[in-house]
């Protein structure tokens, strides 16, 4: 399948905004300034983009407490997400949720959560709206490794099989859930749980934009055109600890090393653009500088943005106030 | 007797627990943490803050058991396996998360005894972090207590210091019904002499921290401290307050509290959960029940506001009730007094 130059740029684009907006959360973490916990998406870059780059505004996603990259690769602006961080006024939800509350119902961003497996019924739940008013929307729950063994996937697993919902459930499996290794906490294979609730089954290699696109291309065309949902079971890596300060006393010395040297999926992309002529190396450089740019410039808005006023504590806890 | 810190505490009371009883056995998602890791280190974290580090390298897989994401299934295997012939102790890591697994508790430990006729006994710990002060944002910082206290057939329980938190879990794992152990999150690292020794502290029996003439002070977990605080700044000021930490909200200590309220006539109760049908609300209660005649001023609750708690510090630190807040909810009732004899 040809993907048109203009998504491939688009697609790097999101990709490295991602990698540099967490690679400098990482750095700006240490300094003490940011409150809160704080979950990385580094290397997973490629399956949020790679699926995202098939839904448009009017689709729904919900995330994760990981949830920075899924939203960047929906469209919300960096300068919104960092002020949130840094728990801004000027911030996508007014500096009143943090890094795991992240939302954009405009964009059809339901959300990061700090509940695992808080997403998947949520997901039912907007890809019943797209069903029910025929908007010819489909609804994405990514969701990880671990929160796989939430009871509340597993119902949604077969409520969207029962309500042939057009759900698409994309399993983020970096191989750990916490400190703990899918291996040891999952049963059986993820394949297998979807075969079981009767949905079709895809997998690709997660640090391969490539691979992602094409996958999720299928599942998402299968469940836009109403023949209910579907499974895509990505396999990443992480490359920072489950959250900052994490030291990752659980996994292998060089582990990581070995994948951001030969599993970087932002590396793998220029490999292959380039190699195909797909595109040249120069307008990837450009947009390199370009969102080096546009993240130091969010951090820079961000510090010198206001704190909310205390009216704020006592405001959106009901509609009417 | 040395300095140990309240995670500390925690540690050697279930360590104790554990070597003194066999049956005693724990649960919960990454208690021991690492298990399939590549780096074949099965005691990694113990515990998402530490708090159980080292238990699964003494006790083994046998008895500290990694959980996968699943609270629903092991909340309610800990609760089957209590009613059956074990001890566990349950850790929830955040007490929000019992929204994922409430009727195991609500439905089914804490009703097991009554529903069958008094012949369940279910010795089981649910142990869980609660509290605003960490910015981790409205669905990991809450107070969830008086929602466990609504519910017939649970104990709950709330240590205000390394001392009771040693005492109380020991105790928590001796009884023999379902109980909800909820440690502050930001008290890990606060420190006091504790015994070696295992000891118990009795569940329904409240602490006095201090004893004074003019108000009396209900304070429950971290709340105690504060409350202390603002009782050191008021005395300077020539006002004396009773502190009372009840310890546990059920067992509520009501006849401690009715005592002190009948000789300072005036209360304050300090409480760090949402403030409908919170225990600030069940202690004014009680009191206006039972003690309306020695009542010298209206009753105060310093809570926090009706909202969930907000991420930003500046709203959670507005959001949270604070010794100076409980300073000026003090020097409010002394107050109306003064006004009434004028
Ligand atoms: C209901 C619930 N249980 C536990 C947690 C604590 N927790 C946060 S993230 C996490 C691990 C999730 O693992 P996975 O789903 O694989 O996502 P990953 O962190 O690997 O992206 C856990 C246990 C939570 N936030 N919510
Ligand atoms: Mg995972």
């Amino acid at each position: 399948m040809q993907i048109p130059r203009e998504v491939l740029l688009r697609s790097y684009r999101a990709m490295r905004t991602i990698r540099d907006f967490e690679e400098r959360l990482h750095v700006e973490f240490a300094t003490g300034e940011i409150p809160g916990f704080v979950h990385l998406y580094c290397g997973e870059e490629a399956s949020g983009v790679g699926v995202c780059s098939h839904l448009k505004d009017t689709d729904t996603i919900a995330s994760t407490h990981r949830g920075h990259g899924h939203c960047i690769a929906k469209g919300v602006g960096v300068d919104g997400m960092m002020a949130e961080i840094y728990g801004r006024s000027t911030g996508v939800c007014r500096g009143k949720g943090g890094s795991m509350h992240i939302a954009d119902l405009s964009l059809g961003m339901l959300g990061a959560n700090g509940i695992v497996g808080g997403g998947p019924p949520l997901i039912c739940g907007a890809a019943l709206s797209h069903k029910v008013l025929k908007d010819g929307g489909v609804a994405v729950a990514f969701y990880g490794d671990g929160a796989s063994n939430e009871g509340t996937t597993l119902e949604s697993l077969n409520l969207a099989s029962v309500w042939n919902l057009p759900a698409v459930f994309v399993v983020e499996d970096n191989g750990y859930g916490e400190a703990t290794a899918s291996s040891y906490a999952c049963a059986g294979t993820q394949k297998d749980r979807a075969a079981g609730f009767g949905i079709p089954y895809f997998e690709c290699d997660g640090t391969d934009f490539f691979a992602v696109h094409e996958t999720a291309g299928e599942a998402i065309a299968h469940a836009r055109a109403g023949k209910g949902p579907a499974m895509v079971h990505v396999h990443l890596s992480r490359w920072y600890g489950h959250f900052e300060g994490d030291a990752m006393t659980y996994r292998a010395n060089g582990e990581v090393a070995k994948e951001r040297a030969e599993q970087d999926c932002l590396k793998k992309f220029r490999e292959k653009v380039t190699e195909i002529s797909l595109l040249d190396s120069a307008s990837l450089d450009e947009i390199d500088a370009s969102v080096r740019d546009e993240i130091e410039q969010a951090v820079i808005k961000a510090k010198a943005a206001p704190l909310p006023e205390p009216e704020a504590l006592m405001q959106d806890v009901y509609v009417s106030y | 007797m040395s300095k140990k810190s309240f995670r500390q505490a925690i540690n050697e009371a279930l360590r104790q627990e554990m070597r003194r009883d066999p049956r005693v056995i724990l649960m919960g998602e990454d208690v021991a943490g690492g298990q399939g890791g590549s780096a074949d280190n099965p005691d990694a974290w113990g515990g998402v803050l530490g708090v159980t580090k080292g238990l699964y390298t003494e006790f083994g897989a046998e008895r500290v058991f990694d959980t996968p994401i699943s609270e629903a299934s092991y909340i309610g295997a800990a609760a089957g396996a209590a009613a059956t012939g074990l001890r566990p102790v349950a850790e929830l890591m955040f007490v929000d998360f019992i929204g994922s697994c409430l009727d195991q508790v609500m439905n089914q430990a804490a009703k097991f005894r009554y529903m069958f006729g008094g012949k369940a006994r279910t010795p089981l710990v649910i142990r869980a972090m609660y509290g605003a002060g960490f910015s981790a944002a409205a669905q990991h910082s809450q107070a969830l207590y008086p929602l466990f206290t609504h519910i017939p057939g649970l104990k709950v329980v709330i240590p205000s210091s390394p001392y009771e938190a040693k005492g109380l879990l020991i105790e928590a794992i001796r009884d023999d019904d379902p109980v909800i152990f909820l440690e502050n999150k930001v008290m890990y690292d606060d420190e006091e002499d504790v015994p070696d020794d295992s000891y118990t502290i009795p569940f329904g029996e409240a602490n006095l921290t201090r004893e004074g003439d003019d108000v009396t002070i209900v304070a429950f977990g971290r709340m105690v401290n504060f409350a202390n605080q603002a009782a050191d700044r008021l005395e300077k000021e020539g006002i004396t307050c009773t502190v009372i930490d009840p310890r546990t909200t059920s067992p509520l200590d009501t006849g401690t509290i009715l005592d002190c309220v009948a000789e300072t006539g005036r209360l304050v109760i300090v409480d760090e959960s949402s403030p409908r049908c919170n225990m600030a609300t069940d202690v004014a209660a009680l009191v206006a029940e039972e003690a309306f005649d020695a009542l010298k001023a209206p009753i105060r609750r310093v809570t926090p506001p009706h909202t969930p708690v907000p991420f930003a510090s500046v709203l959670e630190n507005l959001y949270m009730p604070d010794p100076a807040r409980i300073e000026a909810a003090v020097k409010s009732v002394m107050g109306y007094k003064a006004k009434q004899e004028a």
